[in-house]
């Protein structure tokens, strides 16, 4: 069957056909549908996009920013109020994907890509859902676990606090190829001090998993304690038990559990 | 980049107009106006589009394949099957009375790697074509699959190849491996002061060419067909299209020549004969280009290879005896393998003088993706396990790397195991230019070493040679314990386990003990197949002598 | 579902009829005669079919053709001033930056995209502007040294 592709002016009208016909499938940056297509995916039939204005917006002025789902890597990079997450959106792709790639896509992509939703996990981001049953909010880890249910509901924008210390938001990503390259390891933090000693640890890896995950046992590790050699070794040693991590082209399984801890020291220390 | 003009001087004409000169390619204009045309750029209109459906399995019978539902897909216009092939089954080789036609084009009731084509489906777009070989049923009988050129030589292993009839190679009618004998291996290694062995694997490699693989065909005037193809050999692709599809060559104009990356992938012919069939029994033009996901699965690459080399070496650093044996996985099909291993044995034993040398080179099947031409098969694997093992050698009698190659270097004069005279020699003086320019210490007496001084007299003789064939594990015997290399020399290696405690477990070694084969009878005695010497070019000598012989003028 | 699709094609305006789904780089190569950009993968791993959208670079095989409606598209076609070929494109000539050139119309729109925003980049910037085109003939030493060598002459020409 031919592919047929809508257009729609409102996220609630592409909300509204998506919920209708389960063989659409919704097309924000194309990074990973218009590849789908390419390849000869014929399970959709239908791609829905929208021309909203919503979906690409930034508001960043305040405390809580808000990100539209269709908000690309370039846009990040263009805006100084978002400077902290510069070094994720330069993580993804080379300057052509990230003209293209958006930050809700990148909630769907497969292993080991996902490297900007292991950054927004780590920001303990909430995820804003639009269905033909109206609006509605979840936590992105509980969306992450079920993402690939179908009927798929319409990510329209993604919203967290703005860390109150940048300094506090760390993020790394371990590569073959460098500068751009899929990720062996990825780890976002959000570890802010208090009187030298972390408090409230936010980790999330990629990679490491079949998608990004918090990692509850290196921010237990982490808690209470200074970000010294000494201070971050517990959450080293637990960082080899996070996760299911795959083995692929890029690493064996066994290679991403001995690397992680290395990385996760490395991010912690700020040692390069 | 400095050229040494200064050494063999006297051998050559100063007449270098162009190398060290920065030069402008001729077809660069093109490339950076985007006017260059590769094959995909040819505007063609009213094409159909051919897409495979391929197997997913390593290794199976195939029971019954379905089309009814994909032949309903609107836009599907044919689907191709083995029974459309006008040549059952073809090998590139045999265009020149070389090897056996050993792989179908699209599977003949059985598959034998992961991907292999089983039936091609030709449509208006591609969403079609996809669509269809979605709705392709096959029926998979799987069967025992073997993935490693030993295990696949062991009797009672998978029969992969059916067209060939065995799990390897026979060369020149009677050999089950390419071989090379030159003097007393076995006794010279009894007499060595040291013998160090080791084991050296390599994986496959992509070729990963820019563009894939691909072509267009199109109907032409009189009953003939115009092809667009990105292969690297014109003529050789034309002429295997012909045979394929028993016709004329001259109802085929091949058109190509920019190849959007190469590398050797694009040799095997394997889109042409599909698509030029396709057009003929449709009457329509067609497009047939691998996808990414193709060219990494599918295409072939450089094959895996295995090696084994056992050295006797004495204490001054003369290696005295080389006994290799190396394994070429072809994947399922002969492809270009077979020459490969023929190429990997006219290598052995390397740019060395060894008196005593011992090569078995096996050309091996097994359930991967068939091998094939990447940049130097056969020959790069060897030059990898060679001097790796150099390296190791050197460390185990305590020498020097560079001093030791020197001390080993082939020279003016000397036989080699092929039995052609070294000229033109040039290995020491690399090594020399490579210590300098590396801030290597050398000693004055490897300083003053020439390719030159010290070969030809006793090192041009062909020494006395026991002749012993290999047989295959089914049909020989054990082999002649061969004894384990030395403590030191393995370190950072690990020992082959089938030459550990001197018990080839797989075996395909040497002749059973007390019952070396007799020596082959004059008509017996084949030599493996050398190019003539070549002629010198008119831009002074080419000092590379290594396998062919010397083509220096 | 067909769709006609309207932009400025490297300075001219041209339209052509798009089949649903269809890609940027298949209306481009296919409806619209410009067969520069390449498809290396369809995967947006290569770069090969990177063409500028309103300036910014994008890869042509992951861009729905009707999303381009209405935009500015500039190939490497649309480098050359007339018969004048582009700073990039002499330095690609001179540095024998190209080998079997299937890369090349992707590097140079690639690297036109960084000149027009940064005419001095450092090594490290030119490094990460072509990170997303992929050369397997392993020519990045000259290419490098090539948009280098074009922001270098494209300087000294302003004076």
């Amino acid at each position: 069957m031919p592919l047929e592709v809508r257009t729609t002016a409102t996220l609630a009208e592409a909300a509204s056909l998506l919920q209708a016909d389960r063989s659409a499938r919704f097309l924000a940056g194309g990074t990973l549908l218009m590849r789908a297509v390419n390849e000869g995916d014929v399970s959709f039939s239908t791609i829905v996009r929208t021309t909203d204005p919503a979906f690409a917006r930034i508001r960043a002025a305040g405390g809580r920013i808000e990100l539209g789902a269709g908000v690309t890597m370039a846009q990040i990079l263009a805006s100084r109020e978002l400077a902290f997450l510069h070094p994720v959106a330069r993580a993804v792709g080379g300057p052509a994907v990230r003209t293209m790639a958006t930050v809700g896509g990148n909630l769907f992509a497969a292993h080991p890509y996902g490297d900007f939703a292991a950054a927004l996990l780590a920001l303990d981001a909430r995820v804003q859902l639009a269905s033909g049953f109206g609006a509605r909010e979840v936590a992105l880890d509980e969306f992450l676990a079920s993402r690939d249910r179908t009927p798929r509901p319409l990510v329209t924008a993604l919203s967290f606090e703005r860390p109150s210390d940048p300094a506090a938001f760390r993020f790394r990503k371990m590569t073959r190829t460098h500068p751009k390259g899929a990720a062996v390891v990825t780890i976002a933090a959000h570890v802010p001090t208090s009187g030298g000693r972390v408090s409230g640890a936010r980790v999330a890896l990629g990679a490491m998993a079949g998608r990004p995950i918090r990692a509850r046992g290196i921010e237990r590790a982490l808690e209470g304690r200074p970000l010294t050699a000494e201070g971050v070794a517990p959450a080293v040693a637990a960082a080899a038990r996070e996760g299911d991590p795959p083995t692929d082209a890029l690493a064996s399984s066994w290679y991403r559990r001995r690397v992680v801890g290395v990385v996760l020291r490395r991010l912690l220390l700020g040692e390069p | 980049m400095r050229i040494r003009k200064e050494l063999f001087a006297d051998e050559r004409d100063d007449d270098l107009r162009l190398v060290g000169r920065p030069v402008r390619r001729q077809d660069i204009e093109g490339h950076v106006t985007g006017r260059s045309t590769f094959f995909a750029d040819h505007p063609v209109s009213g094409l159909l589009h051919l897409r495979c459906v391929r197997s997913t399995e390593h290794h199976a019978r195939i029971r019954s394949i379905d089309t009814t539902a994909a032949e309903r897909v609107p836009g599907v216009r044919r689907i191709l099957r083995w029974a459309d092939l006008p040549k059952k089954a073809h090998n590139i080789l045999t265009i020149f009375n070389f090897g056996i036609d050993d792989e179908p084009a699209l599977a003949d009731g059985k598959v034998r790697y992961l991907g292999e084509p089983i039936v091609a489906v030709l449509a208006e777009n591609p969403r079609a074509a996809a669509e269809a070989v979605a709705k392709v049923r096959v029926d998979y009988d799987p069967l025992p699959a073997v993935f490693d050129v030993e295990e696949a030589l062991k009797p009672g292993a998978p029969l992969v190849n059916e067209y060939i009839g065995r799990n390897w190679f026979r060369y020149w009618g009677d050999y089950d491996c390419q071989q090379i004998r030159f003097g007393d291996v076995e006794a010279a290694l009894r007499s060595a002061d040291l013998v160090v062995s080791g084991r050296y694997q390599m994986s496959p490699i992509e070729h990963a060419p820019l563009e894939t693989n691909g072509c267009i065909v199109v109907p032409a005037e009189d009953g003939r067909f115009t092809v667009y193809t990105c292969t690297q050999g014109l003529f050789f692709s034309l002429d295997n299209t012909a045979a394929q599809l028993k016709i004329e060559s001259n109802r085929l104009h091949f058109i190509g020549g920019t190849v959007g990356g190469g590398f050797g992938g694009k040799v095997d012919t394997v889109v042409e004969p599909l698509a030029v069939l396709a057009a003929m029994l449709t009457g329509r033009p067609v497009r047939y280009v691998f996808s990414r996901a193709e060219e990494m699965q599918v295409s072939s690459p450089r094959g895996a290879e295995r090696i084994y080399i056992e050295d006797g070496v004495m204490r001054d650093g003369r290696i005295v005896a080389r006994k290799i044996i190396h394994y070429h996985d072809a994947g399922a099909y002969s492809r270009l393998s077979t020459y490969g291993t023929i190429k990997s044995a006219a290598h052995h034993p390397g740019p060395y003088y060894i008196p005593n040398v011992w090569v078995d080179s096996w050309c091996v099947f097994t359930n991967r993706t068939p091998s094939s031409a990447m940049r130097g098969f056969g020959v790069t694997g060897g030059d990898f396990a060679l001097e790796s093992h150099m390296d190791v050698v050197a460390r185990a009698i305590g020498m020097d790397p560079m001093e030791f190659r020197i001390v080993n270097a082939y020279r003016d004069g000397d036989m080699k195991a092929h039995r052609k005279l070294t000229q033109g020699a040039a290995l020491i003086e690399c090594v020399q230019v490579a210590a300098e320019l590396a801030g290597w210490p050398l000693s004055e007496e490897a300083r003053r070493a020439s390719s030159r001084v010290g070969g030809g007299g006793e090192r041009a003789r062909i020494p006395p040679t026991p002749q012993s064939r290999t047989r295959a594990p089914a049909a020989a015997g054990r082999g002649e314990p061969l004894r384990a290399g030395v403590g030191e020399a393995r370190r950072g290696m690990t020992p082959p386990p089938s030459w550990t405690g001197g018990q080839p477990a797989t075996a395909p070694a040497a002749a059973e003990p007390g019952r070396r084969e007799p020596p082959l009878r004059e008509s017996e005695r084949r030599e493996p197949p050398s190019e003539p010497p070549r002629s010198g070019s008119g831009h002074g000598a080419i000092r590379f002598s290594s396998v062919f012989g010397s083509r220096r003028r | 579902m067909t769709r006609a699709v309207r932009l400025e094609l490297n300075g001219v305006e041209v339209a052509a009829v798009a089949e649903g789904g269809e890609n940027l780089l298949t209306l481009l190569r296919e409806r619209l005669g410009d067969t520069s950009p390449k498809a290396g993968c369809l995967q947006g791993t290569c770069g090969a079919c990177t063409v500028l959208v309103d300036g910014e670079p994008v890869l042509a095989c992951l861009m729905l053709a009707e999303a381009a409606d209405g935009k500015r598209v500039t190939t490497v076609r649309g480098l050359a001033d007339g018969p004048r070929l582009h700073p990039l494109q002499e330095a690609f000539m001179d540095g024998f930056a190209a080998q079997c050139g299937f890369c090349t119309p992707g590097m140079l729109v690639a690297a036109k995209a960084l000149l027009d925003r940064e005419p001095r980049p450092t090594r490290e910037q030119v490094i990460e502007a072509i990170a997303g085109n992929v050369c397997r003939c392993t020519g990045y030493t000259p290419i490098v040294e090539a948009v280098l060598e074009a922001a270098r002459r494209m300087a000294g020409r302003r004076g």
